[in-house]
């Protein structure tokens, strides 16, 4: 392997989603000498562990925006990096269990169709049109999108990596960033086990560690990681291809294209944390969930579950971009359960942030950690 | 059909998938071929095909993944019905009336 770099022009810390999307996109304009950081493997965190879904039904305009521009480049990157990744556009069916759920869904959908996005109110008598095996007792109704769909985490993570380092960035596995050097309030490198790196420019993908990350350089981010559980049944013939989703019963799963039933839900009283241990109320509540919602699953066999973190921020949206005091600091982090969805986006907009700091564009400026002094614009509702 | 050598008899991979992933991505361990290729992730949860894959790894790479790196099983120990596990739970009501749960409640 080639000796450990003593410098480099940028330094991502994290090699998942987040930080392989950025370093491809800044290689591709050409930024200069991008080096990866990842203190286990890639895609071991947050990413590896996720549910593969992709939407852009949520309640903020920023969140749809950033998702629609993704869903635009998840088309274009198959080709682009040169890798099956199993993108597919199954759509997300998303239940509603009251008439007040409903109304608030209602202006979810008013808001997203003026963003042009194509989703549609179906009564439950439609939503079981989409998914015949659906139990829709308990529900008012449902909003379907057709264009929402889902990717295999690992694929999409290793190809963009991997495109990073053919076009010129390194990647040190198992090196973990231990402390951030600044003069003044300039960034100027990192301490690693295997040596320091001088550096001026740092980008924090540090997923569910990103705010012990920002406070090495001194930086206090407002994040809570989570830890959200997920299982993954046996394969079964494929009925449906959409994602279900209930935000008022805390769940969603779908059927991957391999036929295994994988999903997750947010545990009631789960504590901040960064622990990923598998608990058994979990497997409990959510097989009484999918036997409900499916009664036909109640055959199929659990083979096996796992848990990440999600990392949380105050509105329920990401940090992203530069920070006000400190010059040469970027970060792109507390994606509270939704990160690999908006990668394709974030990353573009990050790439242009870094390489011109006169660059703007109006959800990056939105979503800006100054945005919790200068007060939230929107607060997201739409999560599990 | 493959008709290649199945590895992971249980997800269907063939020596010459992982063997690919393993040059493809430089991958040095288990965990890291069973996250490209599936293999490991089937009904007996890679205990048939982990030896299979170390040695793999050992042909492409030249070393043995670092024992320190043992991939990590994944509970239930043995597989069971979805219906089994809810049996030894409360009903549906009773389950989501716990709450939504996480920062949100
Ligand atoms: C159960 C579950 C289901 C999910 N489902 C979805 C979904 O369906 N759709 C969706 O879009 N999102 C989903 N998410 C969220 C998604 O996984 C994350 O938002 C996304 O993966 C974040 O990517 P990341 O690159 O920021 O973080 P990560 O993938 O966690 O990468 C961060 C990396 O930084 C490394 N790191 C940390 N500290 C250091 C350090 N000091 N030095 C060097 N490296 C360091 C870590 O090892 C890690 O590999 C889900 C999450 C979970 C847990
Ligand atoms: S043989 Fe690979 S998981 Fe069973």
């Amino acid at each position: 392997m080639a000796e450990f770099p003593k410098t480099a022009e940028c330094i991502v810390i994290g090699g998942g989603i987040i930080g392989a999307s950025i370093a491809y996109e800044l290689t591709k304009v050409n930024f200069g000498k991008v080096v990866i950081l990842e203190k286990n493997t890639v895609s071991s965190g947050s990413t590896g562990r996720c549910g593969g879904g992709i939407r852009a039904q949520w309640s903020t305009p920023e969140n749809v925006r950033l998702a629609m521009e993704s869903v635009k480049r998840f088309r274009e990157l198959e080709g682009e990096l040169g890798t099956d990744t199993e993108y597919e556009e199954g759509g997300y069916l998303i239940l509603a269990h009251s008439d007040e759920e409903l109304s608030q869904f209602r202006k979810n959908v008013e808001m997203q169709k003026k963003h042009g996005l194509q989703v549609e109110l179906l009564s439950p008598e439609e939503a079981k049109k989409v998914v015949p095996l659906l139990n829709t007792e308990k529900i008012t109704g449902a909003t379907w999108c057709s264009t929402d769909g889902s990717i295999n985490p690992f694929l999409i993570n290793f190809a963009y990596m991997k495109k990073a380092l053919e076009q010129g960035a390194s990647l040190y596995e198992r090196t973990e960033v231990l402390s951030i050097d600044k003069e003044g309030s300039k960034i100027t490198g990192v301490v690693t086990p295997k040596g320091v790196i001088s550096c001026p420019v740092i980008v924090n993908a540090a997923g569910g560690y990103a705010g012990t990350v920002a406070s090495k350089a001194r930086i206090e981010l407002p994040l809570v990681p989570h830890r959200h559980e997920i299982l993954a049944t046996e394969q079964i013939n494929r009925f449906f291809k959409n994602m279900i989703m209930s935000f008022e019963h805390n769940i969603y799963f779908r059927q991957v294209k391999d036929g295994g039933i994988v999903g997750g839900q947010t545990n009631p009283g789960e504590p901040p944390g960064t622990s990923v241990v598998s608990g058994i109320s979990f497997i409990k509540e959510m097989s009484v969930k999918l036997g409900h919602f499916i009664p036909a699953l109640g055959d199929v066999k659990i083979l096996r579950q796992w848990a990440g973190l999600y990392c949380m921020s105050p509105d329920a949206q990401p940090i992203l971009g530069r920070v006000e005091g400190t010059q040469g600091y970027f970060h792109a982090c507390g994606f509270s359960g939704h990160g690999l969805m908006l990668a394709p986006r974030v990353s573009v907009l990050m790439a242009k942030a870094i390489s011109d700091t006169s660059f703007h564009d109006p959800d990056l400026d939105r979503l800006g950690l100054d945005r919790f002094e200068k007060g939230i614009a929107s607060f997201e509702k739409s999560v599990v | 059909m493959k008709d290649l050598k199945i590895i992971c008899r249980c997800q269907d991979v063939t020596e010459e998938e992982i063997v690919d992933a393993i040059r493809k991505y430089g991958l040095k361990s288990v965990d890291e071929v069973k996250r490209v290729t599936r293999a490991g992730m089937g009904h007996c949860q890679g205990k048939t095909c982990r030896k299979l894959v170390e040695q793999l790894l050992f042909k492409v790479n030249g070393f043995w993944p670092d024992p320190e790196e043992q991939s990590t099983s994944r509970p239930p120990l043995k597989s069971l019905p979805i219906k089994l596990v809810a049996a030894s739970e409360e009903d549906f009501d009773a389950v989501v009336a716990r709450g939504r749960g996480g920062q949100h409640g």
